[in-house]
């Protein structure tokens, strides 16, 4: 535990105050016993069991004597029986924590075994029986609080103890033949000291608290002494005649244990201290180029859209900047580029289905028919409803664990077309068989994790099936799949698509898997389109960035004998992208025309490259390898 | 179709009851096998409690003026002179056949005790538990939802902060607050004593207030986590309403820890009657058990320490089965 963080806990407003309460206290136990000791233990006759008078501002006991004095003056006692147990709890606890790593194996699983145990047990209960064998009074209720805490702290020192002893340093110094204590005294301890620090801190405030307890239960401080819970529990008695004696006691017990707990939770937390800004939306840049006139059958057109996300250092990032997309009714349309080209998010974005923090702007945004942005969550529901169907990366994650696959799908019907349970689930059925699941009444009973993964894909694109999609978005959905059964669920894409004629947008890094499905590519790079391309031009690339990624791939590659292609260097980080052209600093042909940022332009019918210097020379690319079946 | 299936057909869960190989068979054995070594563990406890008291504990209850040979003959009676080992057999025996010695004061059975109070204890913890599920859950999830995303930190934080410190201050003392506000201010609600539904109210307050916005913070936590999940994008994908998301996609994947903490406040909750007992005169094992520790009435004392060591550990099972039944992947197989 440094200075700066002890001095960043107290900078921390809570643990500023936490701190001033405990100085505050700390003050008074030593000073009231000195001052008002003996006036604390007057008896005043004429007031016995009063309220609140002008002489006695917080009333009297039965005998008599003021109740602000006593309370007061119980403060170092209330302090001092609560450190000294927590030095108690803090010094068994730590024994017990590091005794395993000091005895033999067996021994060490004997005491770790009987710590578990204990901890199964609420602290008091544990208090409880200590305080029998310990015997009622002050000092054994130290004790029993202090080793009724002692199995947590223990389980703790372990835990700490456990994770630092695999540390590098841990094993030089067993190599160097450190002995066990001196490797505990010297390399552990120090080591884990800063939870154990906080922890002490909490647990101070815990045994105040469970000290109060006791002492109102009548089993731990004994009259005539006084802390605050047997003021506490004698205040309670004559609540009726003056509730402030009961109510003083209790406020000075949880204000100091509130001003450990939270002291030790602000040390706590200082490493982890997160500054909350406040941002404004991010503008909209200027636009580019003019709207593109809207394309009468497309089932997605998307002009100029950005996705920003809040930078972690205030203002905003745009992993998407600027995206022109059209898809035609029908069309299967492969979105390529490599991770954090902003191609994912893109179909989120698309899709209404971008993170909660995520801000998405567009000049122009329909997507089957509707223009979903600036529309209420429960209009886009309403509007988009079962138009838009998506197929995610990882089916094992993207299913409700919960939840039999059967009900998942037919949810979608039940909702959507306030279908009864049963149709909906015949449905369910129906779909599955549709993509080819076998054995559909039993696997819809089932759990998504008695699914492979290649099953779990399809049943993903069944759930998409449920209604009639116009538009199916898959974003990778074959990654997480081994090759065969990738093969599989593109071709069952293939069908679904040529069987509902519903427009396909599939969303890989692979160019390859995209060109076995697609009869359009864009390439994306830095969260912009670079490239689009139909299929059966891929041999004829423009952009640097689409040749390369189609050089870098296996199943393209005419001469196997020479080494792949890889594309040197990496894209850039959203958050700092070149100026002019993004490629650049990876492109052979950049060159002073490329500082300033290129547009999408005509390089052939159909194809459009944002590139200065777009290529001309036909790539020899065994294309048909992939696309022979499809074209 | 070739596909590949994954695992050997997963067991059904509907044909749970044992037979070889069935993993819920090898769980339940391991579980209470475990249970059987705690309970055993806490008999030996109570047991050696008397033992472990310095000083003879007969001469302690009876005082220092009570005369040698009446000392002497209650050692007889309650079989402290014999030889240890013979004690802890006859101690298990008794046990076993339901009994639990006899009070050293009131020359009561201390079964017969127990069996009086233990349902003025477990009413209450059940209300305060039950309290404690219907308050916690819904407000966990509300402030989930309200706060996602990193929205409405002010809520965030003030709900947070006034958990935090809630949660920090004793049952005995927010019962002695709601004593004042309630019972002594407004006068609405009695503030001793077991009778009408209305004496309930206090003590299970006092009781479930803390746990309540303890559990509501970890529910948020957890939902938040599973908000991020993948398959609730794909709930979103459905475009499901909202509600729907959430409980039927968020929540019961939130379950898991929801159920564990709940084991251990729940635990925590049957020992904090002990104090809020205390406070309201309510005639359970905890106004019991502190009145026969100051009376040094020992054979009630082990008593009731066994039956709340037993409650915790039961607990603690009920748990871990609901936990390996609420979650269908079956982690059960691990142990
Ligand atoms: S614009 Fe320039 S840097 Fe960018 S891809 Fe074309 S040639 Fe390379």
């Amino acid at each position: 535990m440094g200075r700066e963080q002890w001095q960043a806990a107290l900078r921390n407003p809570v643990g500023a105050v936490a701190a001033g309460l405990l100085v505050v206290l700390a003050i008074l136990a030593v000073v009231a016993p000195i001052v008002w000791g003996d006036a604390a233990e007057e008896t005043d006759p004429a007031a016995l069991s009063q309220g609140s008078t002008s002489e006695h501002v917080l009333g009297t006991d039965t005998l008599g004597r003021d109740i602000l004095l006593r309370v007061l003056v119980a403060t170092r006692y209330s302090l001092g029986l609560a450190l000294l147990a927590t030095a108690i709890c803090v010094v068994a606890g730590v024994i017990l924590g590091v005794l395993p790593a000091v005895l033999g194996r067996r021994a060490g699983r004997l005491v770790t075994a009987a710590v578990n145990l204990a901890v199964a047990f609420p602290g008091l209960l544990l208090a409880l029986f200590f305080a029998v064998i310990f015997g009622v009074g002050a000092r054994g209720a130290v004790l029993a609080i202090g080793l009724a805490g002692a199995p947590s702290f223990a389980r703790l020192v372990q835990t700490n103890v456990a994770a630092v002893a695999g540390r590098d340093y841990v094993a030089a110094a067993r190599v160097a033949g450190v002995g066990r204590f001196r490797l505990i005294a010297r390399h552990l301890l120090p080591n884990i000291g800063e939870p154990l620090v906080v922890n002490a801190t909490v647990m101070a405030g815990t045994a105040l608290l469970s000290f109060a307890g006791l002492s109102f239960l009548g089993l731990g401080v004994q009259p005539p002494a006084y802390d605050w819970g047997r003021l506490l529990g004698e205040g309670l008695d004559r609540i009726y005649i003056n509730p402030a004696a009961a109510l003083a006691p209790g406020v000075a017990v949880i204000v100091a244990g509130l001003a450990f707990t939270l002291l030790g939770e602000s040390i706590a937390q200082v490493v982890g201290v997160r500054a909350v800004r406040r941002r404004t939306v991010p503008e909209p840049a200027p636009q580019e180029a003019a709207v593109a006139e809207a394309e009468p059958d497309a089932v997605l057109a998307a002009d100029d859209l950005r996705v920003a996300f809040p930078a972690p250092g205030g203002g905003w990032t745009h992993p998407v900047d600027g995206v022109r997309l059209t898809v035609r009714r029908g069309e299967t349309v492969g979105i390529v580029g490599e991770s954090g080209s902003g191609k994912s998010l893109t179909a989120l974005a698309v899709a209404q289905l971008a993170p909660d923090a995520a801000h998405v702007t567009a000049q122009r945004l329909e997507v089957a028919g509707v223009a979903p942005l600036g529309r209420t969550g429960a209009e886009v529901r309403e509007l988009l409803g079962t138009k838009v169907a998506m197929v995610f990366q990882d089916p094992m994650t993207s299913f409700n664990p919960s939840m039999r696959v059967g009900r998942q799908l037919a949810e979608v019907t039940r909702v959507h077309e306030r279908q009864g349970r049963r149709a909906a689930l015949a449905r369910a059925v129906d779909r599955l068989r549709t993509v080819r699941v076998p054995a559909p009444e039993r696997r819809a009973h089932q759990y998504p994790h008695e699914f492979s993964g290649g099953m779990r894909q399809r049943a993903m694109i069944a759930m998409g099936l449920m209604s009639t999609p116009e538009l199916i978005i898959a974003d990778e959905p074959t990654t997480a799949l081994d090759v065969t059964v990738q093969r599989q669920v593109l071709r069952l894409l293939k069908d679904v698509q040529a069987d509902t004629g519903a427009a396909v947008v599939l969303i890989s890094h692979d160019i390859a898997v995209v060109a076995q499905l697609c009869e359009r590519v864009v390439v994306m790079y830095a969260g912009r389109v670079v490239e689009e391309v139909p299929v059966e031009r891929l041999g004829q690339a423009a952009h640097p960035y689409t040749r390369a990624l189609l050089a870098s791939v296996p199943d393209l590659a005419t001469d196997r004998d020479r080494p792949l292609a890889t594309i040197a260097g990496r894209p850039p980080d959203p958050a700092d992208r070149p100026e002019g052209c993004a490629f650049a600093p990876r492109c052979e042909f950049a060159d002073d025309a490329c500082r300033v940022r290129p547009g999408l332009a005509a390089v052939a019918p159909d194809q459009r490259a944002a590139c200065w210097h777009p290529r001309s020379q036909p790539l020899n690319l065994a294309l048909d390898a992939v696309t022979g079946g499809q074209a | 179709m070739t596909a590949p299936v994954a695992a050997p057909p997963a067991p059904t869960r509907t044909r749970v009851p044992a037979w070889a190989g069935n993993p819920w068979a090898g769980f339940l054995l391991r579980r209470l096998g475990r249970l059987l070594v705690s309970l055993a563990v806490l008999v030996t406890l109570a047991f050696g409690m008397i033992h472990l008291i310095p000083g003879d504990p007969v001469r302690a209850a009876l005082g220092v003026t009570a005369p040698p040979d009446l000392v002497d003959a209650r050692r007889e009676a309650l079989g402290l002179n014999d030889p240890l080992g013979v004690q802890f057999v006859d101690y298990v025996r008794s046990l076993f056949s339901g009994d639990l010695g006899v009070s050293m004061t009131s020359g009561v059975p201390v079964s017969e005790t127990i069996g009086q109070r233990l349902p003025a204890t477990a009413s209450l913890a059940v209300a305060a538990f039950v309290v404690v599920m219907l308050a916690a859950i819904p407000l966990g999830l509300a402030m989930a939802v309200l706060t996602r995303g990193g929205r409405r930190r002010s809520t965030e934080l003030g709900f947070t902060s006034t958990s935090a410190v809630v949660t920090a201050i004793p049952e005995f003392l927010l019962a002695v607050g709601l004593v004042f506000v309630f019972g002594v201010t407004l006068g609405w609600f009695p503030v001793a004593g077991r009778s009408d539904a209305a004496s309930y109210v206090l003590p299970v307050v006092a009781l479930a207030l803390g746990p309540a916005l303890l559990m509501a913070r970890i529910v948020r936590v957890e939902a938040l986590a599973v908000m991020d999940e993948d398959f609730v994008r794909t709930a979103r994908a459905k475009r499901l309403p909202p509600l729907r998301v959430y409980l039927r996609h968020v929540f019961p994947n939130a379950l898991t820890s929801t159920l564990t903490i709940g084991g251990l406040l729940l635990s925590g909750m049957i020992v904090g009657t002990v104090l809020v007992e205390n406070v309201f005169a309510w005639p359970g094992m905890g106004m019991t058990i502190v009145s026969s520790i100051l009376a040094k009435d020992y054979p009630v004392v082990q008593g009731i320490v066994l039956v709340y060591g037993a409650a915790v550990l039961l607990m603690n099972l009920v748990v871990d089965v609901l936990l390996a039944v609420a979650d269908p992947r079956s982690t059960i197989r691990e142990g």
